[in-house]
């Protein structure tokens, strides 16, 4: 007999050692998140994907499916608290969508869109932060990072290399590379590693292929993210 | 530096582990950590540069670029704003010609704030170059100035600097009984290992840290291990390591209880840890020591000299066979780390980061094997009980709260110190005991537990009404509520560790929120739009530190709302920038500073 939970009321399936998050992709229910990437090691630091769990909140990246959880994620509380957590990492960094070349294909600002984000709501802490245009074909802008540990990873666990880390305390948290100078160009970086086309918002870029791809015919600009999403990793969790 | 840096790896055996060690031995002898010291660490540990980084960008005691020679840091705890730290600390910055944040232009001191240092009792503290100084005064600020500027090395200094006074003020059940050296263990030998876990199950123990977590099952649980090795026998079971900690980073401002227990009952506390080694089988212990302490350290070491000397320690305790050693391990400045996953990532060596639950500490803790982190009240305690027994223990107390409870007093009262409680006991005879007169409030469990009015003192310390890690700050009718909220939020928001949006962001939040309303730039939606950012810190953060952030507002604006609304304008919006203030470069180009050359944001409709 194959075990089950339920979200929303609905009736899901899961195999043992499963998240939350993977048992609900597989199902082909959204939750939403940024962090989170169906190939790396959890991280749940975003809190993007914050559900209840038999009355308790969790994240459900990397919490586990255990046989008859009630699983709440689509209600308006925790729906409001997404979004008040997407404002958060928009007024942290510096995130000016119509100047951003990462616009349509950035997953911050479709989770934005999703969840019906209108406006910044907090103050905003314009933080001075630098961009590293030094390697010839990538380049990191870090006012876009939302230290989701992504690149981290995926430079880890996919590229066998370790490029990137996150350092710093609290509000002063920054991305940092792995070389004596402290920039990319000093890196074993290639452009074709994973860790350079993993990034959810604009703040690992690929140069010289800004707009290859117009404004207008971009990921987001024709599907919202809970359909791209489960489209692209719902296959890869059906390990 | 070079071979300073080889010889300090060598004798750490090259582990990872060990890096913060590392990294406070070269702190201390060259005021910053070097790159060069960075590479070279890198290399000889085999890890990245990266993780030395991070490391240090994460502690407050280690720094990238260097401080002075005299390397000064100032409480900021409340109590010690209490007792006049700012004009103390202006004093400081105008005798020693540093301004505070910074180093001297001759790099021979260096004058900053730091988090509380667990001296409440008797501010205002500080520390130099690691080591606690108390009772700050004008008198001693020249004094510690002239030995700065007279280039006079630490230990030269005049030792009633360096004094720390236990205070304790009030003795109960387990202070009255403190038991001779060896003695729990002996008990438990006659007994059987099992049979003192029993006991302690009998005396209803709860962890002291203030999460009141059942220790018995805790320890029940770390001895059966994951549960995959759950239905292995038991020889099997046994092969897989297990680690006992001590808890000794007791960050939460208004708290020094386990300073004095590791001060004057040290051996009671070592010898709990032994016994919990027995009980779970471990051989391995950790007592994580707050960087603050410094000046226990030496002193800690020799005791577990003496109870290796004696048998008790080391291999085959008191000839039963059994093998247990226990390693000081010392923190460097961040409050996060007595959270316990925190304090683990610290002790393999890592920024203190609290780890995703499950799974648990007890069967995935230190380098992923099972691990019993407890208070170190609470190992006190299960010495004592392994003595005299489980009934001994819970016939104190209430209900759901058995024994006794060390609380660490301070602020507005003559008796400031160290008073042992049972649980059970009223907020007003603590107040009368410690001699408080004229009472505002207090805050119970430090800034992460609440704020109780002067219409509560007939609430109970226990579980169930007042649960707390045992710090109570007192405040009387003088103090500004506002003044209190504020420090603590400004505390939260330095020592969140970052990891997940909601505190590291939100805490930013609301501290600026919280300025905006004190600085009399709050208008009509400003509160709930304070308390709407408490709500979701406190229900979305991913530890307790996110979670009781917001307690300070939360806890004293259901009590004293009007003191928040009257500082609010009687507009319905005041944005959170200064229009006025972002004028001011425009008005100096123009050379002009005339009334209309400001600008009223909204005019006040009253």
């Amino acid at each position: 007999m194959s075990q089950s939970i339920t979200i929303d009321g609905q009736r899901i399936s899961f195999k043992e050692g499963q998240t939350i998050m993977e048992a609900a992709t597989a199902a082909g229910v959204y939750i939403p998140h940024l962090c989170h990437h169906p190939e790396y090691t959890p991280h749940g630091s975003c809190k993007l994907c914050t559900i209840k769990v038999n009355g308790r909140v969790c994240s459900a990246c990397t919490f586990p499916a255990m046989e008859g959880q009630e699983v709440l994620s689509n209600t308006t509380a925790l729906i409001n608290d997404r979004q008040k957590i997407t404002q958060m990492l928009f007024v942290e960094g510096n995130h000016f969508c119509p100047s951003c070349e990462k616009s349509g294909n950035c997953q911050l600002q479709a989770v934005a869109y999703h969840l019906n984000m209108l406006d910044d709501h907090y103050q905003l802490f314009y933080p001075t932060r630098e961009v590293d245009a030094s390697h010839a074909d990538i380049m990191i802008d870090h006012n876009r990072c939302i230290f989701c540990t992504l690149c981290v990873r995926a430079s880890q666990q996919t590229d066998g290399k370790d490029v990137f880390a996150i350092s710093g305390r609290g509000i002063n948290k920054h991305l940092m590379v792995n070389a004596p100078s402290g920039l990319l160009k000093d890196t074993d970086i290639d452009i074709s590693d994973q860790a350079t086309q993993i990034c959810p918002t604009g703040a690992i870029l690929i140069k010289h292929n800004a707009y290859h791809v117009p404004i207008g015919q971009r990921i987001y600009d024709h599907a919202q993210i809970d359909q791209v999403s489960l489209n692209s990793e719902r296959h890869k969790d059906e390990k | 530096m070079h071979h300073f840096i080889q010889d300090l790896a060598e004798t750490n055996h090259y582990q990872p582990t060990r890096l913060l060690h590392l990294l406070r031995e070269i702190q201390a002898r060259y005021h910053h950590i070097p790159s060069a010291a960075i590479e070279q660490l890198a290399d000889l540990l085999t890890i990245s540069r990266t993780q030395i980084i991070g490391v240090i960008e994460f502690y407050s005691f280690f720094h990238l670029t260097p401080r002075g020679h005299y390397e000064l840091l100032v409480s900021d705890s409340i109590t010690d704003h209490m007792l006049g730290k700012i004009p103390l600390l202006d004093y400081l910055s105008t005798k020693l010609e540093v301004a505070v944040g910074e180093v001297r232009n001759d790099g021979l001191v260096s004058l900053d704030n730091t988090s509380c240092t667990g001296m409440c009792d008797q501010g205002p503290a500080g520390l130099i170059n690691g080591y606690a100084l108390t009772h700050l005064s004008y008198a001693r600020i020249d004094q510690v100035s002239d030995l700065i500027n007279q280039q006079i090395p630490l230990d030269k200094w005049p030792t009633e600097l360096f004094l720390v006074e236990d205070n304790i003020q009030k003795t109960d059940l387990l202070l009255n009984n403190p038991i001779q050296i060896g003695a729990a263990l002996i008990a438990m030998f006659n007994r059987g290992t099992q049979e003192t876990l029993a006991e302690i199950n009998l005396s209803e123990l709860r962890g002291r840290g203030g999460a009141g977590y059942k220790t018995a099952w805790k320890w029940h649980l770390c001895y059966e291990g994951p549960e995959d090795d759950a239905f292995c026998d038991v020889a099997t079971q046994r092969q897989q390591p297990r680690y006992v900690v001590c808890n000794a980073d007791e960050g939460e401002p208004g708290t020094f209880k386990d300073r004095v227990l590791l001060n004057a009952y040290a051996h009671q506390v070592l010898e709990g840890m032994t016994l919990c080694a027995a009980i779970i089988g471990a051989e391995q212990g950790f007592l994580y020591l707050r960087g603050e302490y410094l000046f226990l350290y030496e002193k800690l070491q020799n005791i577990l000299k003496e109870r290796r000397e004696a048998g008790l320690l080391g291999q085959n305790i008191l000839n039963k066979g059994l093998n247990f050693d226990i390693e000081i391990c010392l923190g460097a400045g961040a409050y996060i780390c007595g959270e316990e996953s925190a304090l683990i990532e610290s002790l393999e060596g890592k920024m203190g980061i609290p780890r995703n639950r499950p799974p648990y500490p007890v069967t995935q803790g230190y380098l992923g094997k099972p691990t019993v982190v407890n208070n170190v009240e609470t190992f006190l305690a299960a010495a004592s009980i392994s003595v005299h027994g489980g009934e001994w223990f819970a016939a104190i107390g209430t209900e759901k709260s058995k024994g006794t409870k060390l609380l660490s007093i301070c602020g507005d009262c003559d008796r400031p110190g160290i008073y042992e409680y049972p649980f059970g006991t009223t907020v007003q005879t603590i107040l009368n005991d410690c001699g408080a007169s004229d009472v505002l409030g207090i805050q119970i469990g430090g800034p992460s537990g609440i704020f109780i009015s002067n219409h509560e003192f007939e609430r109970q310390l226990g579980f169930d009404d007042l649960a707390t890690g045992g710090s109570f700050i007192i405040f009387n009718n003088h103090r500004n509520i506002l003044d209190i909220v504020n420090n603590f939020t400004h505390f939260f928001a330095h020592e969140s560790c970052g990891f997940c949006t909601p505190c590291r962001v939100g805490t930013s939040l609301l501290k600026n929120q919280l300025t905006k309303i004190i600085e009399g730039h709050g208008s009509a939606g400003d509160v709930v739009a304070l308390e709407e950012l408490c709500q979701i810190i406190k229900k979305q953060s991913h530890c307790g530190l996110g979670q009781t952030a917001a307690n300070p507002v939360l806890t004293t604006l259901s009590r004293y709302p009007e003191l928040y609304h009257q500082l609010l304008k009687k507009i319905s919006y005041e944005p959170g920038f200064d229009l006025d203030g972002a004028l001011d470069i425009a008005r100096r180009l123009a050379q002009r500073n005339d009334p209309s050359a400001h600008l009223a944001q909204v005019e006040e409709t009253s």
